[in-house]
């Protein structure tokens, strides 16, 4: 027979309870970056906007910068660490396959037996992070959800490639994801374009290096091996970030009911700062929206650079508690997610 | 109905005043997107995209490289619109 199952009690909505973020110590100014390529400070600035990154030390590894930012979350949110029930942890340069470094997270943290696993969404990992929290908490596995981006790009950086090496940044941005009586999490506007999965992508495969033909693995000029990094091209990636990303962030709008006028901040991927200009530009966003250009002193940090923006918006007082926000993410695979959050 | 060489440049000099703040009368034949008109390689990707919507073409990104000039755009429009 079938017997009657009973379901798991969630809370009707679910928000953004506290941030957190950590930065690594080492400042890297575009000066470090000309040292390897052909290129300059003025145009890396022009281009880009970036004109310094944090580059992790040795002691700053993925779980380090996890815990810090997760434990600054975790304060911020009110919370004990126990009461967190699932660590979500959005990463692409986890160099240890197995076990997730998730489960090394919950541990440390404190946060006893909660389910804990890696997602690989690149640049779109937070939103991805954000809607499985959002949906675990609306249908009641979880109570607290702790969702983090965490990069170290430099150990995945070309520093010789032009179109890179100026590009990527470390660091870890987390928050706290709990039940709410009122909505505070839009619809997410997700999704992948698979068909684009070469433009961004790491140079060779890790199985590259037992099974693969030699000829095909990148030499330096000394013909020895070259570790993976991220390779892309940058035209299409940006015709794409601009055109494609700018629908998808007003989708999120229209979806969540909010039209540019209800809208106090814009925290797209910190990618470039050319393209966040120019998805300003195109949602015609009002002078008083506040925009999150956190990728000049930070780099690219791919998941972690919108909960890193976002945490240094609220601490410099340019964005206040309760400010209606829109977040887009969009990277390698390709893939993107956009939601708006009232901000923690 | 196709349009002519002339409304091309006009429409051009729309969509490059939009993104560069460049007057659209300065945007003639022969001026260089990049050494004339302060359009630089990512501007141009603006340029080409509101060129495709504004005349109904597809330029794609390897074509890109090669409109140095208003007048090698504007050929190209003129040679591949529907
Ligand atoms: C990477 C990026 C800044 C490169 O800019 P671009 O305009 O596409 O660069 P191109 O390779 O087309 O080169 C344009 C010109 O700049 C030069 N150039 C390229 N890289 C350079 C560098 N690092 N320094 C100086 N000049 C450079 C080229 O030689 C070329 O010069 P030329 O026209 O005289 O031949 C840009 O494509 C970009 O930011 N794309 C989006 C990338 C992104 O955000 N990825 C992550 C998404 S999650």
């Amino acid at each position: 027979m079938t017997a009657k199952i009973k379901p798991a009690q969630g809370s009707p909505y679910a928000r953004i309870l506290g941030v957190g973020g950590y930065r690594p110590t080492r400042v890297v100014p575009n000066e470090e970056i000309l040292k390897h390529i052909d290129s300059s400070d003025e145009w890396i600035r022009s281009r880009s906007g970036i004109a310094t990154r944090h580059w992790a030390g040795p002691e700053e590894t993925l779980a380090e910068m996890t815990l810090e930012a997760a434990g600054k979350a975790v304060a911020d949110a009110g919370i004990t660490a126990d009461q967190v029930g699932a660590v979500v942890i959005s990463t692409v340069s986890h160099f240890m396959q197995t076990p997730a470094l998730a489960t090394e997270v919950a541990d440390r943290m404190g946060a006893g037996k909660a389910a804990a696993f890696d997602i690989n969404a690149g640049c779109a990992g937070f939103g991805y992070g954000l809607t499985l929290a959002k949906g675990m908490i609306v249908e009641g596995s979880a109570e607290y959800v702790l969702v983090v981006g965490a990069e170290r790009l430099s150990d995945l950086t070309d520093l010789t490639d032009r179109s890179t090496a100026f590009l990527f940044g470390d660091g870890a941005g987390a928050v706290i994801v709990g039940p709410s009586d009122e909505p505070a999490i839009g619809p997410s506007i997700w999704g992948s374009e698979g068909d684009k999965r070469d433009v961004i992508a790491q140079t060779v495969p890790w199985d590259g290096f037992r099974v693969g033909d030699v000829s095909q693995l990148p030499l330096d000029e000394d013909g020895a091996l070259k570790f993976p990094a991220l390779r892309q091209e940058g035209q299409t990636v940006f015709r794409w970030a601009v055109f494609e990303m700018a629908k998808v962030a007003q989708q999120a709008l229209d979806a969540a009911g909010i039209a540019p006028e209800d809208l106090d901040v814009f925290i797209p991927h910190q990618a470039n700062v050319r393209i966040i200009d120019s998805m300003v530009k195109t949602l015609k966003l009002p002078e008083h929206v506040t925009v999150a250009r956190d990728v000049e002193t930070t780099g690219n940090t791919s998941a972690a650079s919108i909960p890193l923006a976002m945490e240094r918006l609220l601490a410099t007082g340019k964005a206040k508690s309760g400010d209606t926000a829109l977040v887009i993410g969009f990277g390698a695979g390709l893939v993107y997610a956009a939601t708006v959050v009232t901000l923690p | 109905m196709a349009v002519t060489q002339e409304e091309i440049v006009a429409g051009l000099g729309e969509i490059v005043n939009e993104i560069a703040g460049i007057p659209a009368e300065d945007v003639e034949l022969d001026k260089s997107f990049t050494d004339d008109l302060d359009v630089d390689s990512l501007s141009m990707v603006e340029v080409v995209v509101a060129a495709e919507e504004r005349f109904g073409v597809k330029i794609p990104d390897d074509d890109v490289k090669n409109l140095k000039t208003v007048r090698d755009a504007a050929d190209y429009i003129l040679k591949h619109q529907s």
